[in-house]
């Protein structure tokens, strides 16, 4: 069975399907984000003392990190819009660089996270660490996860230009609806957690 | 009835009503708002060296990535030019949210009402 609206518009919701369908998920991430976030204002407003992340965070590698998700969004935006211009060439170096700039954010997560173990600094540790991993390993989760939607899109899911480039379009769009939304969740996170 | 035929074209530009000069439009914003980010990321490493009241940080860094956050939301993710239905389904979800993140203001003045009644 064919998918109904995946270019065309419905008449009563003004939109695609995948469009209001990427929109109502991401909906729902900021709420899993946001019950997070209240844990993490509840924990620390109750403590009778809370470190300030730089103390125990790496605030360099960090805004290195911050760097790379931006930059990421960018290419992630540059892929879509190389589609528009009908150039599939350079959809895939754009989105090949944001697959690998998202591996490039893991892999320096990796090195913090290792250097926390190795100072034995684990979500045992205390409430700070606790929250810490909690968030940003999710926020881990949804890189990795998007890396694949993407990956899928830059390799077998790409067949879909040939015979319907408006839906590959727009596939693309949405899964970088996605992944702006993953850049801009960390925009929270790292001054909420490295630098107050 | 398929946009593609409303267009006649099966292009991917055609379908989505995009034409050459408003996608070059796009791309010097997203250039333009790459830079901004950039600017706001050292600006909040910046002002964390300055080491502020906890309170006043707290304003500079949220406000800070706020600006960041609505670039990247407004720019990137085209809620800029969005339909009604997206602004609606969002409007109800910052409000949600709002409620989560006062729920532990609550919580705080919930023991207060405890203990003063």
């Amino acid at each position: 069975m064919e998918i109904p609206y995946t270019v065309e518009i419905r008449r009563d919701t003004g939109l695609n399907n995948g469009k209001i369908g990427i929109w109502l998920f991401l909906a729902s991430e900021v709420m899993l984000f946001g019950a997070l976030f209240a844990s993490y204002i509840l924990l620390r407003t109750g403590a009778p003392h809370w470190p300030r992340g730089a103390e125990h965070l790496n605030v360099p590698l960090a805004t290195l990190n911050t760097v790379v998700l931006i930059a990421s969004s960018v290419t992630m935006v540059m892929a879509w819009a190389s589609l528009m211009r009908h150039r599939f060439g350079t959809f895939r170096m754009y989105m090949g660089a944001t697959i690998l700039l998202g591996g490039v954010f893991l892999v320096v997560k990796y090195f913090e996270y290792s250097a926390k173990f190795e100072h034995h600094l684990l979500p045992s540790t205390n409430n700070f660490f606790a929250i810490y991993f909690t968030l940003t390993g999710l926020h881990m989760l949804h890189v990795a996860g998007g890396m694949a939607v993407n990956a899928y899109f830059w390799g077998p899911g790409s067949k879909l230009w040939k015979t319907n480039p408006a839906w590959f379009a727009n596939r693309v769009e949405h899964s970088g609806l996605f992944w702006h939304f993953v850049d801009l969740v960390w925009i929270f996170l790292f001054p909420t957690l490295y630098l107050l | 009835m398929s946009s593609t035929s409303e267009h006649g074209s099966a292009s991917a530009a055609g379908m989505t009503g995009h034409d050459a000069a408003d996608i070059d439009r796009h791309v010097r914003i997203y250039i333009t708002v790459f830079v901004a980010l950039l600017v706001l990321t050292m600006v909040t490493v910046a002002v964390s060296y300055l080491h502020l009241s906890v309170p006043l940080a707290v304003t500079v860094a949220l406000l800070v990535a706020t600006v960041k956050g609505s670039l990247v939301a407004c720019y990137f993710m085209h809620l800029i030019s969005e339909k009604k239905l997206i602004y609606a389904v969002l409007g109800l979800t910052a409000f949600f949210f709002a409620v989560l993140l006062a729920l532990p203001v609550l919580t705080h003045t919930d023991g207060f009402y405890i203990h003063h009644q």
